[in-house]
């Protein structure tokens, strides 16, 4: 019961946060929210588990509670974690704190509503990485969308309603088309599932009961419900041309939901997509490696140019974002044990450096008012800390070896290398890499217009270094990136574990 | 004819209700100085809950369900209780008591609220009786011992010229339908010589089978007008809009599933599929028509609304269409009748407290006096934070999102369908619940993310209605711990509508 703990710590901290008066409220969320980050450093030094949790592997702290009954099918409570979801529970408690800290200074209306919608948020995104069965992560995927949709409703930037709006529908709908896929899928298993355990339907698929549903041929639905369900994740991820979203949330958002809405809910959409894709119907993958690997390299291609022609610090950090997810996807469709460990990994390291660039751009933009390129000049001159940490994350993001984002890059092209499924694999790895150099190159010409040389913003207040609660989560930020640089090894033996089942699927079925 | 006093207990919650009607007239006859609104409104809540809470006993201890030796008939069999009309009976109880709850800020300067009570409890009195109903001539009966409160309700502030002439449309339509309907009855009648409903299935229809058949027709019609269903819906939004907004809530919620107990009694009780489809009275598919048709017309009609209260009478229309397919998925033998209607059923339990809890926040805002269109309630939540969120709660479940109880009862109406073979008509909902989306979520908007257009706009708002908050609240609860709870729920219904097929 030790998850079911952790997520109603979060819940209950919500609705009391959501009640304490404005002037505490941060500082009362910052200690709750402690408690789900000590818990999951618990689970994660107890961890015992062994294999994919969907491919019979066994699964850590799991629940299982029989709720209700559907047209001969049960749903439960079932919860649990393995290899692939831990990092990603981790990741998820240990941001939280950090963005509840980055809004001290920032939010300054409704402070008990904010981080109330904070912790509710996360109590959800714990929910979504820890369910296995499928209703019950439905529920928690879907209940992500609301608070996020008044963070950047509410306290977002002069275009936050239309931002809000646009994130709300797009998302919503790219849902509604990923719940029919899969829904296809149970369907055509027909009564060879007795449940919506995710590990049920992922072995039946395995056995090959798919059947004909309606006169639609097994291959037929089989295909419909990959190509349904990529669609719908893929928005979230999100792959271009699905992306326009992000730029309008990230921006307008304040600087603590884009740090989560960076760091971990653009991961929910490759998670799912590992999870669902890629786990359970590893053939159709196969069949369609070839556009997807395409897709992939677009994405961290496309993301990277459009990234380039930004003058805005945050959308320039947004748009990478287009581009470090394309990676993961490659990473997944090149089906080998780096290629499928190292997106995982990937997905915790973009989690924690787009964390820290978010909120460090955050910071400067609470000292300057403005976030403009042009605008800035010379600010390592009056805030040096923050200056310091911004570029070494910026390192990090263009994958500087002993940072994280170097070891899940590395990872990622070892593996898509030698992908057995996937066709002209070195070409698609090679123009992948090549995005590395283009993301190189805007970060450093933003960083060299904005950071450095004479300090020229002509203001009415001063700017001058940060307080100390706004530099600290940075540098603890800092400090993660270069731990999991170094050692990739804490997570990544955990990750491998739980993705050589994954990679084998393919090589049964392909 | 005397019945033996255990098995009149059977009656109780409907009994209950009736005595709390009758005792509120009383008490207003021998004593007006004594009645106040807030004692009156404490009785009938009294009332309502107690109703409830026997029923939801009746219900837990198995009474009249197959496994305890099955439904109670009384009064030779014109009354059947079973579990189908007890959860039915439950959701009955719970909006009344909502409502009157509510209607006690609502009408807080109103001289004479005790009709008022007295009205709502007889209309849930008919309604608890029609729950129940096994022969056609209780289920007339029953039927008018709604409608003809209702009529009064929706036309109670009659200084206000909306409210009358809404009562006046209702009326007229009501009255037309209900002699269409008791028409109908006649020809069944003459068709089987029989109005109890097992009877009328067992009866010889020798060469009537077309009088049969225009019966039926009719009654479909009468139970269309109960049920708001197209095309017998044109009264809705004019009546729910002109209505006190607390009796928009109680139409909208009790009245409508009122009409769906007696289309899932009577149609398939006395009409059962196998003779409905040899005698060629498929009534199925007339309801699978009436259901598509229902539920676009409602959807699509209440986005282009401008004032929410008008917004939610059409989207309730929509909601009929839903429910309809209860009746309407139902096939000679299919695999699912008994989960379809089930499902329909556990939709129409949530929809009662999360239609009720959005209709109840409208009656909160007509009494703050804020005005009745989207862009008046923009920024309510600076002013109102806990009813706004609640209003959130009923519009995201309303619309099916996945973290409220909507989400699950439409999906498994749905989930239902298909498995019946109905996959079209699941299509169709689905798709209907995405256009829903979009209205409900203006509603969200306007309160959370627009600001209101003068700054004074929300200065209205100072009160606090402690009932009518109370109530809002608790509406918004039971959607939501309706997700957790929908186990049982749906395992009840299920039970109970199989009991039928």
């Amino acid at each position: 019961m030790l998850l079911e703990a952790l997520m109603a710590v979060a819940f209950v901290g919500a609705l009391t946060v959501f009640l304490a008066p404005n002037e505490w409220a941060g500082r009362l969320a910052f200690a709750i929210s402690l408690i789900p980050f000590v818990g999951s450093l618990f689970l994660w030094s107890g961890f015992e588990a062994g294999g994919n949790a969907l491919l019979g592997g066994e699964v850590a702290y799991a629940t299982q509670i029989e709720w209700l009954e559907v047209g001969g099918r049960s749903v439960s409570w079932f919860v649990g974690l393995d290899g692939i979801s831990l990092p990603l529970f981790v990741l998820t408690t240990f941001l939280v704190p950090l963005a509840i800290l980055s809004a001290w200074t920032p939010v300054d209306t409704r402070q008990s509503q904010f981080y109330g919608l904070m912790l509710f948020m996360e109590a959800n995104l714990l929910g979504v990485f820890a369910a296995l069965d499928f209703f019950l992560w439905f529920v928690f995927w879907e209940a992500v969308l609301v608070p996020m949709y008044f963070l950047i409703g509410i306290w977002g930037g002069p275009r936050r309603k239309y931002a809000a709006i646009k994130f709300f529908v797009y998302t919503n709908a790219a849902s509604l088309l990923m719940f029919i896929g899969f829904m296809s899928l149970v369907f055509a298993l027909g009564d060879s599932v007795s449940s919506f355990a995710l590990p049920e339907i992922a072995q039946a698929v395995a056995a090959g009961d798919l059947g004909s549903w309606f006169g639609v041929a097994p291959d037929t639905v089989a295909m419909f419900a990959f190509v349904a369900m990529f669609l719908g994740f893929a928005v979230k991820v999100p792959i271009v041309p699905f992306h326009t979203w992000l730029p309008d949330a990230h921006v307008q958002a304040p600087t603590p939901a884009s740090v989560l809405l960076a760091g971990v809910l653009l991961k929910m959409g490759t998670y799912a997509l590992l999870r669902f894709n890629f786990t359970m119907l590893p053939e159709q993958a196969s069949m369609l490696a070839v556009p997807i690997a395409a897709i992939a390299v677009v994405s961290v291609i496309y993301g990277a140019m459009l990234a380039l022609a930004q003058k805005d610090l945050k959308r320039i950090v947004a748009y990478s974002s287009v581009s470090s997810m394309g990676y993961v996807i490659l990473g997944l469709i090149a089906f080998t044990e780096y290629g499928v460990g190292g997106a995982t990994f990937q997905m915790v390291a973009h989690g924690l450096i787009s964390g820290l660039m978010f909120m460090a751009v955050g910071v400067i933009y609470n000292t300057t008012h403005t976030r403009m390129v042009g605008d800035m000049a010379g600010m390592a001159d009056r805030m040096p800390v923050t200056v310091g940490i911004l570029v070494a994350g910026a390192f990090g993001y263009m994958g500087l070896p002993l940072m994280a984002g170097f070891a899940g890059e590395f990872f990622i092209f070892v593996g898509s290398l030698s992908a057995p499924a996937l066709p002209y694999a070195p070409v698609f790895t090679a123009l992948a890499m090549f995005g590395i150099v283009i993301v190189a190159g805007y970060l450093l010409s933003a960083m060299q217009s904005t950071l450095f040389g004479p300090f020229e913003l002509e203001t009415d207040y001063e700017v001058g270094p940060a307080a100390f609660h706004d530099v600290a989560p940075l540098a603890v930020l800092l400090v993660a990136i270069i731990v999991l640089g170094v050692a990739p090894d804490i997570f990544f033996e955990m990750i491998r574990d739980a993705a050589v089942p994954v990679v084998e699927g393919v090589t049964i079925n392909g | 004819m005397v019945e033996t006093l255990p098995q009149v207990t059977a009656l109780l919650p409907a009994l209950v209700l009736a005595a709390t009607g009758l005792a509120l007239l009383l008490v207003d006859t021998i004593s007006p100085d004594a009645r106040s609104n807030t004692s009156m409104a404490v009785v009938s809540a009294v009332g309502a809950l107690a109703s409830l809470s026997v029923t939801v006993w009746f219900v837990a201890s198995g009474t009249g369900s197959v496994d305890t030796g099955g439904a109670i008939t009384l009064f030779a069999d014109a009354i059947k209780v079973d579990t189908m009309g007890l959860f039915f009976t439950a959701i009955f109880a719970s909006v009344t008591a909502l409502v009157v709850v509510a209607a006690h800020d609502y009408f807080h300067d109103h001289d004479n609220p005790a009709a008022f009570y007295s009205l709502t409890l007889f209309a849930a009195t008919g309604m608890a009786l029609l729950a129940v109903a096994n022969s056609l001539a209780v289920v007339f009966v029953a039927l008018e011992m709604v409608s003809l409160p209702s009529y009064v309700l929706v036309a109670y502030l009659k200084q206000n010229r909306g409210s009358v002439e809404a009562g006046l449309k209702y009326f007229l339509v009501g009255a037309l339908s209900s002699a269409i309907f008791l028409f109908g009855i006649s020809l069944v009648y003459a068709a089987t010589g029989s109005l109890i409903l097992a009877d009328i299935a067992s009866a010889s229809i020798e060469g009537l089978a077309g009088v049969l058949g225009v019966g039926v027709v009719m009654m479909i019609g009468g139970v269309a007008f109960k049920t708001a269903s197209v095309p017998f819906h044109f009264w809705a939004p004019e009546a729910y809009e002109g209505a006190p907004a607390p009796v928009s809530a109680f139409l909208s919620s009790a009245s409508k599933a009122a009409g769906f107990v007696v289309a899932f009694r009577v149609f398939t009780e006395a009409f059962p599929l196998g003779m409905a489809v040899s005698a060629n009275v498929n009534w199925m598919l007339a309801f699978a028509i009436l259901a598509a048709v229902t539920m676009t017309l409602g959807n699509f009609a209440a986005a282009v609304q401008e004032e929410v209260k008008r917004m939610l009478a059409y989207s309730s229309i929509g909601h009929a269409g839903y429910a309809l397919i209860g009746v309407a998925a139902l096939t000679l033998d299919g695999p699912a009748n008994g989960t379809v209607m089930g499902a329909a059923m556990a939709h129409l339990l949530v929809y009662g407290f999360m239609n009720t809890g959005a209709f109840l926040f409208v009656a909160m805002a007509e009494r703050w006096g804020v005005g009745r269109t989207f862009a008046d309630y923009a920024g309510l939540w600076r002013r109102a934070p806990v009813a706004s969120v609640a209003m959130a709660v009923f519009m995201f479940s309303l619309a099916g999102l996945p973290p409220f109880a909507g989400f699950f009862s439409k999906y498994f109406l749905f989930q239902a369908a298909i498995d019946n073979g109905f996959l079209w008509l699941a299509a169709l909902g689905a798709v209907n619940s995405v256009v829903s989306l979009y209205y409900y979520s203006r509603v969200v908007k306007a309160l959370f993310l627009d600001d209101p257009e003068t700054p004074s706009a929300l200065d209205a708002v100072d009160v606090r209605p402690t009932a009518l908050y109370a109530a809002v609240v608790f509406a918004a609860v039971a959607t939501m711990l309706l997700l957790p709870g929908f186990g049982p729920v749906i395992e009840t219904a299920e039970a109970a509508a199989s009991a039928l097929f």
